[in-house]
């Protein structure tokens, strides 16, 4: 039996049709906060995978993030390796960090899975710190100029072109859509759901529930990866603050805030958060004060996000 | 014919004994129920042959094949199905996803979800319904037909009738007489007596974690005492 979410996938569709668009209408301050937009929605969206979808609450996703980013900028940085080499160096740094530290944390389940999560990421963060030399620690490294661009068809990318930095951003964004949509609408998303709802009944239908689940972490830590990876390569730094514990809470707010366990969510929370704390950060200093009191009503009133409700009340199909 | 057989099962909570050299031959074509009282191990034994529970004793074989020890995803896949207390769905799934997650388990095919279906054609009509929306007596023919989507030899059944209505319990008691009649393996927990004589073909009766005595339907119906005297209820 083959089932199909024509509507999601023709809202997606639009979507990334709409943000192809808005390059061409928005200034340009707005078209390179968009950049940093999708790519940190393919973090969450990375995030969304495993806590919204199959229901395991990470408190330790910068770690992947950070995997990706050192991976791509280091070897970019001391191997002067091409972008798009460093790019899958980043996204197989991330890959394997995950499937390691996903054999390990998923022994432990609920509170202990975020404690165990949590403490591994502040592992990593330190071991940013610590070996200062070779990352620049809380300083970071920013990439040579000359190394910020790469030869594609025939054609020079420049990472430091604004357009050539949303194209890339919302190409890969695009990517990552589809590879979601795929999995997250077939047979695979629905053991991550069926993990998410009823852990021992998945086991009783015949299911190696350890095996779904280091599947969804894995895949949920190499999409954050990619993100990472995506960031240092394109906006040419990297430093210690991307593997810190905000970053993990970023990725969980914008998922929150968009809906998890539906797919465009995580755009949404991310387009939502970053442009409200670009808002309010230019009225007052204490914008942080009035975020956290937002997203207090919001999980008080609206628990499943802003997609999440819609979808529980009028659109079953988003998801 | 498909046989399940269950030799010497011993069950711990703890260091509370919950199943005692539980016993047990369950044949295609027929309908096995297990009675006893509350707290009297008829869930755990379910769970142990599912291998949720572990058994620190025992062995258990389908078919021939000893299945003693395999991890309790494994056991759905040799052709045991099983149907919890409580329905236990994927709520936020559609009744046409909790189906396909059945269908995945042995990849089985259209003949399996139709076979299902034809026993439950309600669900039909509710395919595209998330299942938490379902009514009692819908949820539970859901999880009966997801189960059946496993295209299981053996099907064990922890009280299905619980809580619903009697149309209800007349479908399941019929889809139940059909799978026996279609030869599949029935066991069978069940509380209500009026449930249970009508489509049983044996009843094993258990107290404290051990079966205490074993009998053909007939002399069940025939001596109405030993429902008294086993599970305190009269028919």
């Amino acid at each position: 039996m083959t089932l199909h979410n024509g509507k999601l996938l023709a809202l997606c569709v639009v979507t990334v049709i709409v943000l192809f668009g808005l390059q061409f209408v928005l200034p340009p301050y707005l078209t390179l906060a968009l950049t940093r937009i999708l790519i940190l929605s393919v973090f969450a969206m990375g995030y969304n995978m495993l806590m919204g979808y199959t229901g395991l609450l990470s408190l330790g996703h910068a770690m992947f993030f950070a995997a990706g980013l050192y991976a791509a900028g280091l070897s970019t940085y001391y191997w002067g390796v091409t972008l798009p080499v460093a790019f899958v160096l980043g996204i197989v740094g991330a890959f394997a960090v995950s499937l390691v530290i996903g054999l390990l944390a998923l022994r432990t389940q609920a509170v202990s899975f975020m404690i165990v999560t949590l403490m591994f990421a502040q592992a990593g963060y330190l071991m940013t710190l610590q070996f200062t030399n070779i990352t620049g620690g809380d300083q970071g490294l920013t990439l040579p100029t000359d190394a910020r661009s790469f030869g594609l068809f025939g054609m020079v990318v420049d990472m430091t072109s604004d357009t050539a930095r949303f194209n890339l951003a919302l190409l890969i964004f695009t990517v990552v859509l589809a590879v979601l949509f795929a999995i997250t609408q077939g047979p695979l998303g629905r053991l991550f759901v069926a993990v998410r709802e009823n852990e021992p009944r998945t086991q009783m239908l015949g299911f190696d529930t350890y095996a779904i689940k280091l599947t969804a972490f894995t895949v949920s830590g190499t999409i954050s990866g990619t993100a990472g990876a995506l960031y240092g390569l394109m906006f040419g730094y990297i430093g210690s603050s991307f593997a810190g514990f905000q970053n993990s809470i970023e990725a969980l707010l914008y998922t929150l805030i968009g809906g998890p366990g539906t797919l465009l969510g995580p755009l949404l929370g991310t387009a939502v958060m970053t442009m409200l704390i670009d808002r309010l950060s230019g009225i007052t200093t204490a914008y942080l004060i009035v975020i956290g009191v937002l997203l207090i009503v919001v999980n008080l009133w609206f628990p499943k996000g802003i997609l999440g409700t819609i979808r529980d009340r009028w659109l079953g199909w988003l998801k | 014919m498909s046989e399940m057989r269950v030799e010497g099962y011993d069950a711990f909570y703890g260091r509370s004994q919950a199943l005692r050299d539980f016993s047990i031959t369950v044949k295609g074509g027929e309908v096995l129920c297990l009675m006893g009282r509350n707290g009297a191990g008829k869930t755990t034994a379910l769970k142990a042959i599912m291998g949720t529970v572990r058994p620190a004793a025992g062995r258990l074989w389908l078919d021939g094949e000893e299945l003693t020890g395999l991890p309790a995803s494994e056991i759905p896949r040799r052709g045991i199905g099983y149907v919890p207390q409580g329905r236990r769905l994927f709520s936020e799934l559609t009744v046409a996803e909790n189906l396909e997650i059945g269908l995945m388990t042995r990849h089985s095919g259209q003949e399996s979800l139709e076979y299902a279906l034809g026993l439950f054609p309600v669900l039909r009509e509710r395919m595209k319904q998330r299942s938490g929306t379902l009514s009692g007596g819908e949820q539970t023919m859901l999880s009966m037909a997801r189960a059946l989507c496993v295209n299981p030899s053996v099907l064990m059944l922890d009280e299905p009738t619980e809580g619903l209505m009697p149309s209800a319990i007349a479908s399941i008691r019929e889809a139940v007489v059909k799978l026996r009649d279609d030869g599949v393996a029935i066991l069978l927990v069940e509380q209500r007596v009026d449930a249970v004589l009508p489509i049983a073909d044996r009843v094993a009766f258990m107290n404290h974690g051990e079966i205490k005595a074993r009998f053909d339907i007939e002399e069940v119906r025939s001596d109405k005492s030993l429902l008294h005297q086993y599970v305190g209820v009269g028919a």
